[in-house]
């Protein structure tokens, strides 16, 4: 399979923990008419045109799995923040449905709507939102105090959660006497305290300066392998984007433009406005040594000397060549030089003249670390997968493949 | 000639309309009003009264203390209270002012306990806010001795329609600071409590209140100030206390009484403003 692409058929999973069907917003007193506007296909501006409504999400269909880390993303006024407030109707949806485990939100009474939110639907905030006349821990322990949780209980539970974020020692200070940083630290284990299936991230680290905001995404990583909720995390930042998603949805004018992994919206844009997004993107940390190498040309240690060696590099126009076993098991490197050299002395065996000296490689190694290794590289670089070889970078792959026009070999994944 | 035009129907009896509905009102609402007037006027007495049997030097001194620690620890507001309220005792304006402090109190708390709910009714719906903000200019822009007419008619003369008239001229402050104080709330924290699961009143009473208080609390100590200015004006209609020195005063032009039972206002205005004011700033700051 290509790139490890998990298959996506829309609606037709019945594991989805979150599933949005023709979900869509439109501010304004006409809305009927513009929703019927929005069903034959007009846009964003002719519906404003012709019904002074604002499209804030245009029929939105999108599905996300547990434990998924799912990115919305788009740039200000593409609809984004709407579209998770619909998730959790804090924006009351114009039409469509919001299925969450199945239940409609859309149709719920303010009952069964409150009681999702309390146990299945956390949310963490751009402002950090957090209750500045509060103390950390009753920040933290908010959500469980409104469901009348008995104060011991809700205590020990909150106190967790901020421990799990780091934040044990902080428990009786104001909102106000904490960094940004720890500030939305607090916001995330106030949604942890709850322990909901869903977070909801609405642009959780864009109000952090960027290297606290790089830590906190490393955290949030770190947090999710323990805990394998189903994030929905909201960002107008590619680079965060696909960092954390498993899957992104890119939107604009209300509408989602593409849902895909990273690889797929970064190698294969649907359209020209998404190619033009990722354009600017910084290749080196999302593509990995897998899309940038091509098939090896190799002998086989078990059945070829020096001689075959020779002949094959010859034929290729190579001055070396890797070495490996029937498994394809990487046994090293023999030059052109070391391998005419035994010919000459009748060695037959290619083992005395391996380099095992080599230039090794992950598949999955960020471009960005393969800089220095192909640098004073006198070969190849070897990339391989559970000990075998499985392809070679050449040094012009690195720098080819940091073009943004070049066509990544997708194949060889 | 041209005012002919205006002239196209006679005129309308307004006033009398305004005198039949009063009387209309004072007639069919007597058994309301007289057990209000009775009840209310005898503990209003009751209060003053209490206050008059502390000694004057243990107010005196609460008041200090209470100064003291409200302002964060400081002396200066203590040192003025001493000095204001002795002087205040000095001239034998000591009963006087009880009875100045009882009827304000009283309009203010009032004024407290009807404002605040009408202020987080308008800011929860905008037919209420709409209903509400004319007939609060209304309040605030009608003349106040306006309101002394009616007060006689339902309550007689007294600390009673006193009250009634301070309570009309002060609690609009109070409505509109606490409608918009909770308006002021930020979007994001009403979002987060409504994310995860509040009801409308835990919305309210975790979030809304708390972080408008400091705005309700000005609007407090703006009725609590205008109470104040009441008791001059209530004084025409038998209200006892300060302001009945500074009306008799005037009425014999007499200037020192005048403005001595004047001053004596000035220093519980100041006392009074002081203490609400820092009772809005406290701790988080």
């Amino acid at each position: 399979m290509i790139l490890g692409i998990k298959p996506y058929f829309e609606g037709v999973r019945n594991l989805s923990i979150i599933e949005a069907k023709n979900l869509s917003k439109v501010f304004g007193k006409n809305t009927k008419q513009a929703v019927e506007l929005l069903g034959k296909g007009l846009s964003k501006e002719e519906i404003l045109k012709e019904t002074g409504c604002t499209v804030g999400v245009n029929r939105a269909t999108f599905s996300v799995d547990p434990g998924e880390v799912f990115v919305i993303m788009g740039l200000s006024g593409s609809g984004k923040s709407t579209l998770v407030r619909l998730i959790n109707r804090l924006i009351e949806p114009t039409e469509g449905s919001i299925l969450i485990e199945g239940d409609n939100l859309a149709t719920m009474d303010k009952k069964e709507l409150r009681n999702v939110r309390r146990d299945k639907l956390g949310m963490v905030f751009q402002k950090f939102a957090l209750f500045p006349h509060r103390t950390i821990l009753e920040n933290a322990e908010f959500g469980l105090e409104i469901q009348n949780v008995p104060k011991e209980e809700r205590r020990k539970k909150a106190t967790e959660a901020l421990e799990l974020v780091g934040l044990g020692g902080y428990l009786n200070q104001k909102p106000s006497q904490l960094s940004g940083g720890m500030q939305q630290r607090v916001g995330l284990a106030r949604a942890l305290t709850n322990d909901p299936e869903v977070l909801l991230m609405d642009e959780a680290f864009s109000a952090l300066d960027p290297l606290i905001r790089k830590d906190m995404q490393d955290e949030l990583m770190d947090l999710q392998a323990k805990m394998q909720k189903t994030i929905v995390f909201i960002t107008h930042d590619l680079d965060e984007a696909l960092r954390i998603g498993d899957r992104i949805a890119l939107m604009k004018d209300g509408s989602i433009v593409q849902i895909g992994t990273p690889e797929e919206i970064l190698v294969h844009p649907k359209n020209d406005y998404v190619e033009k997004f990722v354009e600017d993107i910084d290749r080196s940390k999302v593509l990995t040594a897998q899309h940038i190498m091509k098939r090896p040309e190799t002998v086989n240690i078990e059945k070829h000397g020096p001689r075959v060696a020779l002949e094959r590099m010859r034929e290729e126009g190579l001055s070396g060549m890797y070495v490996v076993d029937s498994k394809r098991n990487l046994k090293g490197y023999v030059t052109a030089d070391d391998a005419s050299n035994a010919r000459k002395n009748n060695i037959n065996d290619l083992k005395e003249i391996l380099t095992n000296n080599i230039p090794k490689v992950d598949k999955d190694t960020s471009l960005n670390d393969i800089f220095d290794l192909i640098h004073d590289a006198p070969m190849p670089v070897a990339v391989v997968e559970e000990g075998k070889l499985i392809g070679i970078i050449v040094r012009g792959a690195v720098l080819a493949a940091l073009s943004s026009d070049s066509e990544v070999n997708m194949e060889n994944a | 000639m041209l005012d002919n035009m205006l002239e196209f129907i006679p005129s309308i009896p307004l006033s009398e309309w305004t005198t039949r509905a009063t009387d209309w009102i004072t007639d069919k609402f007597a058994i309301l009003f007289d057990p209000i007037k009775e009840h209310f006027g005898n503990f209003m007495e009751f209060t003053s009264e209490a206050l008059l049997a502390v000694p004057a030097v243990l107010i005196i001194l609460l008041v200090a203390v209470i100064s003291f620690f409200i302002t964060g620890r400081k002396f200066g507001l203590a040192a003025f209270s001493i000095v204001g309220l002795w002087l205040i005792y000095n001239q034998g304006l000591w009963e006087h002012l009880m009875s100045t402090f009882t009827l304000v109190l009283l309009a203010s708390l009032l004024s407290v306990i009807i404002g605040v709910p009408i202020g987080i009714l308008m800011s929860k719906s905008r037919i209420a806010e709409a209903i509400f903000t004319p007939i609060l200019d209304f309040m605030q822009t009608m003349p106040a001795f306006v309101y002394l007419i009616p007060a006689v008619a339902f309550f007689g003369i007294g600390m009673v329609p006193g009250v009634f008239a301070s309570l009309i001229f002060a609690t609009p402050p109070t409505v509109r600071f606490t409608n918009l104080g909770i308006r002021q709330v930020s979007k994001e924290l009403v979002e987060a409590s409504e994310a995860f699961g509040s009801t409308g009143a835990q919305k309210l009473f975790k979030v809304q209140l708390p972080m408008a208080r400091a705005t309700i609390m000005a609007g407090i100590n703006q009725t609590v100030m205008l109470a104040l200015s009441m008791v001059v004006i209530a004084s025409m209609i038998g209200a006892p206390g300060l302001g009945r020195e500074v009306l008799s005063a005037l009425q014999r032009a007499q200037v020192g009484p005048g403005f001595v039972a004047g001053v004596g206002i000035v220093i519980l205005a100041i006392i009074i403003d002081r203490i609400t004011q820092n009772m809005n700033k406290d701790k988080n700051a």
